[in-house]
This record gives C-alpha cells, structure tokens and sequence, in this order.
C-alpha cells in the first residue's frame, strides 16, 4: 500500500514535466488565439513595421525577426570556427591532463549569468570595437551582442562537438594514421566527416540557444525594431521585445498584452524546429556505428 | 632508407615528397597553434570580464552597499532588497525544485515500465531543457500570475524557477542514479528491503553527490536567471523587505513573505545597467560582481565535487 503511494507520488513528479509543457503550450495559444482574432496571421508574419505601443499600431514580425537572425548569425559566425578548432584540438591533439583543465574552465564561462554578459557587452566590447576598427558604432548594437553570444554558446558547442569527435572508432584513427596520414588529415579528413551529423547537432542546438538568450541583447542591442540585416545598427530581438513590455505595465488582456505572447510563441516555434532537427541529426549519427 | 635501396630516379621524386612531408607537418603545427588560441577565446573573456567588473565596481563593494536600500543616488544606492529576495526565492526554488526534480528522476530511472507513457515523459524532459528561459516567464505571466492569482510574488518566482532548472536536476539525478551498480540493488532486496527501502536507503544515498552536483548546477543558474522574472513583473525598485518569517505572535511563522513583492540580485544590475551614467554602472559592475561571485563559487563547487567523485568512482 505504502510502496503504491509512493511510487504514484514519484511518477507524478516524472508526469509534471509534462504539466509544464501542456502549460506552457496552452498559455501561449490561448493567448495568442486572441491576438490573431484582431491580427490577420499573414499580416503578422509578412509586415515590416512592429510598432504595437503606438497610436497607429501595426503588428509585422519581421523586423524583429530580422533582429533575432542576424544577432544569431554573428554569434555562430564566432562561436562555429572557434568552438570546432577547440573541439578538435582538445579531442585529438591535447593530453589527457590539457583537457581535464580547460573542459571545467569552459564550463565556468557557460555559468556566468547573462546579464553579465550584457553588462560585459554595452560596457566592454562595444567601446573596444569602437575605439579600435570601427568608430562609428553605435552605442547600442547588435554587433557586439553577437559576438558575446557566440563566446557565450562556445562551451556548448565545444562540448557537444567534442563528444561527437570521440565517439569517433579508434579504428578510424589508427588507420588512417597507418596510411601515413597526419594527425591534422586524419582529424580534418576522416575524424570529422565520421562524426559530421554529431557536430552538426552541436552547431543547431547551439543556434537555438543563441536565438532564445534574451539579456545580453535586451541590454546591448536595443530596443527599436529594425529590418535590417546590417550588425552595425541598433535592434531589437524577439525576446528583448518581450522584456522591453514586460517593464512597462501593461494591462492584462489588452492587445498589447497578448503580442509578447504571440512573439513567444514565435520563439518557442523557432527553437522547437531547431531541436527537432538537432534530435533527428543525432539519432541519425547514432545509427552509423 | 628508401632512397638508399632503390635506384637514382626515384630520388628526385622521394625528396619531392620529403618536403610535401614537412609542409604537411607546418600545417599541423599551424593548427595546434589555432587550436592552442582558439581554446583560450573562452578563458581570455572569462579573465577580461572579471578584471572589467573589478575595475569598475570594485570601489563601490562596501559595507554600505549590502546594507542600503536601492536609491535615486548612485553613491547611495545599495542591493540589500536585491539579495534578500534573491536568497529568499531561491530557497522557495530549491524547496519546490529539488523533491520535483529528484522524484522525478528517481521514478524514471528505478521505476518506470518501458512503455509509451515513458517514452512521452523522457523526450518532453530534453525537449524542455531547449526550451528558452524567457518562455517560462511567459508561462508564470499567463497562468501563475493571472491564471492561478499568485500574483508578482517571491512565491511565483521560486515556482517559475523551479520548473526551469527541473530538466537539469531530472537529468543529473538519472545519470547518478544509473552509476550505482545493480549489485547493491540486489543486496538489499536479497535481504528482504522493498522497492522504496531499497531506493531511499541505498540508491539514493550513492547517488547523492552525482545528485548534489545538478542541484548545485540548477541552483546557481536560478540564482543568475533574469529574462523570466522580468516577465513576471519583478519590480525595479524596491526599498523595503519583505514581512519577516518569524512573527511575535502565535504561531510565531508567518509566510506572508511568499505572497510579497521582491527583487533580485541581476534584475537590480540589470536595472543599474539600463541607466544613462557611469555612477549606476559602477553599482552595476558591483552588484555584478556579488552575483558572479556566488553563481561560479557554486559552479566551482559542483565541478569539484565531480571530479572528486569520477576519481573515487571504482564500484
């Protein structure tokens, strides 16, 4: 009797993670549900003016999805070259005792808090680029927030790209390397091929996080939509729209209430396509020895 | 030795594939020397990002700043509401995170029946870890807040982040719970111990610090976690405590202070840094500073821990 209790106790722990997931789905349906009553869907995801707290509101995505786009694309653009070259280093080329160091050093910087981040980004990197190759930076730039975004998902990528590499057969190595082959071509060539979708998953489920980080931008990048691919101006992402609202005072139930949930369920959207894709790489990879 | 053995002619081509030889060694070198700089990216960040914090906020870290109230003055303005309430949430989040997060672990690894209702439960646990943070703000703003009526409260705070680091302590109990072998399981049911007896008094207790570590994990990323409390209204600006847990009257408890409104340590930095002026971004870096402090004191903390255990893991 005592055993049943506390087994049903112990599954409904296991069954409130989907709780939260039903949750989470729901509010952000239902509450989009009335958003879409008064916007037509097209209008949304086609228009190029997002301007919700205005007299004249008009409810166009894309510049905000322009924003999130490109603040990502920057991050990957320093967190792909640079988080492949660590994975690789470390898993064929560093000793035992190199990795066992810098693995919990990567670790460290994957806990710092993002508004950390932000405040590193606005008071330290923008004024670098700005004294340094490019003058004429804005102030508030998507620039600098993707270059901290991608130093920020490095561990990440490194990590997830590192284990991929050594899962990698021994026997791959070995002869490879019997054929005369350098460490760098066995790495380059056979390594990295053998181990593609695992490294690939990396990278997505990487993008996916560099697409929901919401502090670093909310602080470095603005808060005015912008349908520009241009990293030199000043944008606003999906999630520091979210934030930029949530600090007002909205009154529940009003239009402009519901858009931060419709943009949510944009993101949620947006991140859950990404790690379908990165489940289905990786079960791909699995299948291969 | 090659050259030697075999005839003249081939010694124009074996010298060729000589130098071929040593400028496919350069680019070896070239690469550890990438792979050398490209794996201190994260290090250097990490050393610039506190030196710039130091240098900034340093001279503002003072008796006074933990014990003043936020205020319209830089030099004045102090984080003690902030940390209050950090603590205070964070102690609602562990309470609701932990039992939840290790319950759940527990039934999945010792429990569960291979069946569809699994299956569900596991790919929904990874598919919520990919879940962006800001979303679960959302969550807490449409159905803690104005749904259930919890309202903007320490208590809705702890919730919200208890279910946003639950996949993280789920996960970390599962891998340590795996990790003991199946020889102790059979030992104790051999003497007659239930199933839960088994669990709770030997399982677990060899599981501890694999669990320690997620918890500690899961901790110190609520304790940094800003983007979902915003959503839920965390005010700004609060320049007062909230009711004391112990009161003078009968029952002496009060938890009056769940249903309070708070603040929290980076949502005052964030605050801070929000604001035109370097006086605010000096507090910023201070407060900065506090929070990074506590969140990789704890990640050094479960790191260490680890470590210690993968060494004296010899079952």
């Amino acid at each position: 009797m005592r055993e049943k209790l506390i087994e049903t106790a112990l599954f409904f722990c296991a069954a409130s993670s989907v709780f939260v997931t039903l949750g989470i789905v729901g509010v952000l349906v239902v509450e989009s549900f009335g958003f879409f009553l008064q916007v037509p869907f097209l209008a949304f995801i086609t228009g190029t003016v997002w301007t919700p707290l205005f007299d004249n509101p008009q409810y166009g995505i894309l510049p905000l999805l322009t924003g999130t786009l490109t603040s990502t694309l920057v991050g990957l653009c320093v967190a792909a070259p640079i988080g492949l070259t660590t994975a690789i280093y470390l898993s064929e080329f560093a000793s035992t005792r190199t990795r066992e160091i810098i693995k919990p050093i990567l670790e460290l910087l994957s806990g710092v808090p993002t508004v950390v981040f932000g405040f590193f980004a606005l008071l330290f990197v923008t004024p670098l680029l700005q004294k340094t190759i490019l003058p004429d930076l804005p102030g508030f730039n998507i620039l600098s927030a993707g270059i901290v975004i991608g130093i920020m998902i490095i561990p990440y990528v490194a990590s997830l790209s590192e284990d991929a590499l050594r899962a990698v057969p021994n026997g791959l190595r070995d002869g490879s390397l019997a054929m005369g082959a350098t460490r760098l071509e066995t790495a380059l060539r056979v390594i990295l091929p053998a181990a593609i979708s695992g490294v690939a998953a990396a990278f997505v489920l990487g993008i996916s996080r560099a697409v929901g980080e919401t502090m670093v931008v909310a602080i470095a990048a603005g808060t005015q939509p912008n349908l520009t691919f241009d990293p030199m101006q000043p944008a606003a992402t999906i999630t520091a729209y979210i934030v930029q609202v949530a600090l007002g005072d909205l009154p529940h139930g009003s239009i402009a209430y519901q858009t931060i949930f419709a943009a949510g369920l944009t993101l949620l959207v947006i991140t859950l396509v990404f790690n379908i894709f990165a489940f289905w790489l990786r079960a791909k990879f699995r299948e291969e020895y | 030795m090659a050259d030697t053995t075999i005839g003249a002619g081939i010694d124009s081509r074996s010298s060729f594939a000589r130098i071929d030889v040593s400028s496919r060694k350069l680019w070896e070198r070239v690469f550890i020397v990438c792979g050398i700089i490209s794996t201190s990216v994260g290090l250097i960040t990490l050393a610039a990002l506190i030196i710039d914090l130091a240098v900034a906020g340093f001279p503002r870290l003072s008796w006074d700043f933990f014990f003043n109230f936020p205020s319209r003055r830089a030099a004045q303005a102090g984080i003690l509401s902030a940390w209050v309430g950090s603590l205070l949430v964070i102690l609602v989040t562990a309470s609701i995170g932990v039992p939840l997060g290790v319950g759940a672990g527990l039934y999945l690894e010792e429990y569960a029946p291979r069946n569809w209702i699994t299956n569900i439960i596991e790919i929904n646990i990874s598919n919520l870890a990919g879940v962006p943070s800001i979303v679960y703000g959302l969550l807490a703003l449409g159905l803690f807040v104005y749904g259930f009526g919890t309202g903007r409260s320490i208590f809705t705070a702890g919730l919200t982040l208890a279910l946003l680091i639950l996949p993280i302590i789920v996960v970390a109990t599962r891998e340590a719970v795996r990790a003991v072998p199946a020889a102790l399981r059979e030992a104790a049911y051999g003497i007659g111990c239930t199933k839960w007896q088994v669990t709770r008094d030997h399982v677990l207790p060899a599981a501890i610090p694999g669990v320690l570590t997620g918890v500690i994990i899961g901790i110190s990323r609520a304790l940094g976690e800003t983007a979902p409390l915003i959503t839920i209204g965390a005010l700004t600006f609060i320049a007062f405590l909230p009711s004391s847990p112990i009161t003078s009257e009968f029952p002496f408890i009060s938890f009056q202070w769940l249903f309070d409104g708070f603040t929290v340590l980076p949502i005052q930095a964030f605050n801070w840094v929000s604001r035109p002026g370097s006086d605010f971004h000096a507090n910023a870096a201070a407060a900065g500073i506090v929070l990074l402090l506590l969140t990789l004191g704890l990640n050094a903390i479960a790191i260490y821990t680890r470590y210690r255990l993968r060494k004296k893991l010899q079952w």
